[in-house]
């Protein structure tokens, strides 16, 4: 293949089966809807400063808690890992391009589809007109069939896009690793980010089809008289949340094991030490996301389980806490006498692992079933959650970003700007989230727009780390703007950190438009 | 620019991949709820009855020296206007002797309905053991407009009952369930064209 000549304008775009083109499409995208979903938070934090009803009436706050959460898991982290995912396991592995590339366009053109078609129902709620989902992120039964609005049933046909999508992007991901893998790249000597993406990756077309079936049925019960989720019919709809947390609790890791993935390759650099355990990283990986099946009813201790049953799922829960120690003491391990300094996507890393583990800890406290009676549909589990997904998730991804941004775009991003970023984020995400702890503790229950006196105080520091968490992340628009569009910055080296490893350091920055025309050896 | 080779090796891959998926959307749509039910059937999980009739002939053994407290809940479809209330709240019974009671019902509309009672006990530890000889729940019960009826209950407790348990309720909730109904009317030929 000689010069490739790529079509212009708004066509190189819609019709390109480039992996970076797509991974760029899939991050940009990925940061318009966190950016989307964090004004609804807004919203939420805004009603929620004060006792009593002042902004929106009730069912408007919860179209925002469902449409946040939704938006913010299906349209935010998930396109960000693939968006990750494209731009750099064929980097890393050797390969040329993903092994797909048609798919690979289709799966990315998907999701605009699916996010107007969920979005477009709020804003026409937002307009005066009938109701948004309105049920929670969770969708439960029969709050989404019997009771659900008209607009469940576009919600529901959105689900299948984004459904469909993430599984093609996961297929994509398996195939382009075992086949397109460089000479020598034996399976144990993939970068860790390269092999938390392929867990994930099974991960997801095991139970993205789960969630297709679960919204299957929900729109066959609305429409076409079957009565799955329906007592009248002999249906029950605690079968829902069985079904639905078997898919959502391997979906919890869907979210955090590229994280894992990518914190593990930017540690070793700015410790400037190997990462420690590679193999045990890997079995533990493995174990988390094989644990992850057998442990969804901890979401349900409160449906009248048999006392056998909570035991189990119980046990089964703080099982899960071992491998995930491990990964735990293993970054630590690899810090240890390091020669560490601390580079912006340092900063978040380190953050990750803190606050990450924080999270992981009232993870274990909601195990516990006889406590988790007090503790469910409380705001303690909306600080957990919030923990592992915001300080967890999205921040692995922001310092994957920052990381390979200026491999991505050879110049070095504003590295003022981004400590900005970082300090302003890292000390508000803990105001914002850290009281939610105490108000949950104390029995202040999740998707309630009102609340006793007493949380008054709280809530109100909760909403000023919001609105502060909220305003830090244009800090993140203004550096990406700039070395994306701008491309103001100087120029890197190819290896851009002192002592980064890996293939994808080896070739030139920018990156060129086509990773490894030839494989390289690796030894 | 895959060589051909390559090509294959992917798109056997490919199929296999889709096949896990497709094989997972029908566990979940197929397989897991009837999977569900059977479980439910044979442990109770989930509080509901079962509607199998109980003989009362094979209860096992009288031991009447034990009391327990069953208590009666009823209510209706959101949808429904129906009148429905059990005729004691709450009754002290021996366990393993049978006791009756009964449920009253009225229609106060214009028009006739097919209703299902759906049963459900709590704590659903106790789903196994309570026994229904006889309920109305057992068959769909049709009400003609204005029409009241009282609709009876012969229960037991079986006597392996767990000990901490004194206390369970029966709750009933009555649905309408005429709409589902409609095609089995329309075939006797009871109801009118539309
Ligand atoms: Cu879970």
């Amino acid at each position: 293949m000689g010069d490739h000549h790529k079509p212009s304008g708004i066509k190189r775009w819609l019709l390109t089966t480039n992996h970076k083109d797509i991974g760029s499409m899939y991050l940009i995208f990925s940061l318009v809807m966190f950016l989307i979903g964090g004004v609804m938070a807004l919203v939420i934090r805004a009603e929620l400063m004060f006792p009593g009803l002042q902004l929106v009436d009730p069912n408007f706050f919860n179209q925002m808690t469902t449409v946040h959460g939704l938006v913010m898991v299906f349209g935010a982290v998930m396109p960000a890992f693939v968006g990750l995912a494209n731009w750099l396991i064929p980097m890393m592995i050797g390969a040329p391009d993903m092994a797909l590339p048609r798919m690979n366009n289709w799966s990315f053109w998907i999701l605009p589809f699916a996010f107007t078609i969920l979005i477009s129902s709020v804003i026409t709620s937002a307009l005066g007109g009938p109701s948004a989902p309105n049920f929670g992120w969770t969708f439960y039964a029969p709050l989404s069939t019997t009771y659900g609005p008209a607009s469940t049933d576009f919600f529901i046909f959105s689900v299948h896009l984004m459904g469909i999508s993430s599984i093609m992007g996961a297929i994509n991901v398996i195939v382009t690793i075992f086949n397109l893998r460089a000479p020598g790249m034996t399976l144990m000597k993939m970068p860790l980010f390269v092999w938390t993406w392929l867990i994930t990756a099974y991960l997801l077309i095991a139970v993205m089809p789960v969630l297709a079936g679960a919204v299957t049925m929900m729109l066959t019960d609305r429409h076409f008289g079957t009565s799955f989720f329906d007592a009248a019919g002999g249906g029950d709809p605690v079968l829902f949340q069985h079904i639905f947390w078997f898919f959502g609790h391997p979906e919890v890791y869907i979210m955090i094991l590229p994280s894992f993935g990518v914190v593990s390759s930017i540690l070793p650099t700015f410790a400037r030490k190997p990462l420690f355990g590679y193999s045990s990283m890997v079995y533990a990986t493995a174990s988390i996301a094989f644990l992850s099946f057998v442990v969804w009813a901890h979401h349900m201790f409160t449906v009248g389980m048999p006392l056998a049953g909570n035991l189990f799922f119980m046990y089964m829960t703080m099982l899960i806490a071992v491998p995930t120690g491990v990964k735990v003491f293993n970054w630590v391990a690899t810090m240890w006498k390091g020669s560490m300094t601390f580079e912006v996507p340092m900063l978040f890393s380190l953050a990750f692992v803190i606050l990450f583990t924080i999270g992981g800890l009232s993870g274990l406290m909601l195990a516990i079933t006889p406590v988790d009676q007090q503790y469910h549909d409380t705001y303690f589990v909306v600080a957990h959650f919030h923990y592992v997904l915001v300080s967890g998730a999205i921040f692995g991804i922001i310092a994957g970003v920052y990381y390979w941004l200026p491999k991505w775009t050879g110049v070095m991003f504003n590295e003022t700007l981004a400590k900005w970023h970082f300090w302003s984020s890292v000390i508000t995400v803990n105001i914002l989230f850290f009281p939610m702890h105490f108000v949950g503790l104390a029995g202040m229950p999740r998707r309630i727009p009102d609340y006793a006196l007493q949380f008054a105080d709280f809530n109100f520091l909760i909403s000023l780390g919001g609105f502060g968490f909220g305003l830090s992340q244009l800090f993140l628009v203004a550096v990406v703007w700039q070395a994306c569009f701008k491309r103001k910055g100087k120029a890197v080296t190819d290896q851009v950190w002192e002592s980064a490893e890996g293939l994808e350091w080896t070739l030139p920055s920018p990156a060129p438009y086509h990773s490894f025309t030839t494989p390289p050896l690796v030894k | 620019m895959q060589s051909q080779y390559l090509k294959v090796r992917n798109q056997s891959l490919l199929v296999k991949l889709v096949g896990i998926s497709g094989f997972m959307f029908i566990f979940a749509v197929l397989v897991l709820p009837p999977m569900y039910e059977v479980l439910c059937d044979l442990t109770g999980l989930n509080g509901k009855v079962s509607l199998k009739q109980f003989d009362i002939g094979a209860r096992s053994g009288d031991t009447a020296e034990r009391m327990i407290t069953v208590q009666f809940v009823a209510d209706v479809d959101p949808k429904a206007d129906w009148a429905f209330k059990p005729k004691t709240r709450s009754m002290k019974v021996f366990i393993g002797q049978t006791h009756q009671t009964s449920f009253f019902v009225r229609n106060p509309n214009r028009e006739a309905v097919i209703t299902q009672a759906i049963p459900s006990v709590s704590p659903a530890q106790a789903t196994l053991y309570l026994k229904k000889a006889q309920c109305f729940c057992f068959e769909q019960q049709q009400l003609a407009a204005g029409e009241a009826k009282e609709m009876g209950l012969i229960f037991y407790v079986d006597p392996d009952i767990p000990e901490h348990l004194t206390t369970i309720t029966l709750a009933y909730r009555l649905y309408d369930i005429t709409d589902r109904m409609k095609p089995s009317i329309a075939e006797t030929g009871e109801s009118e064209h539309v």
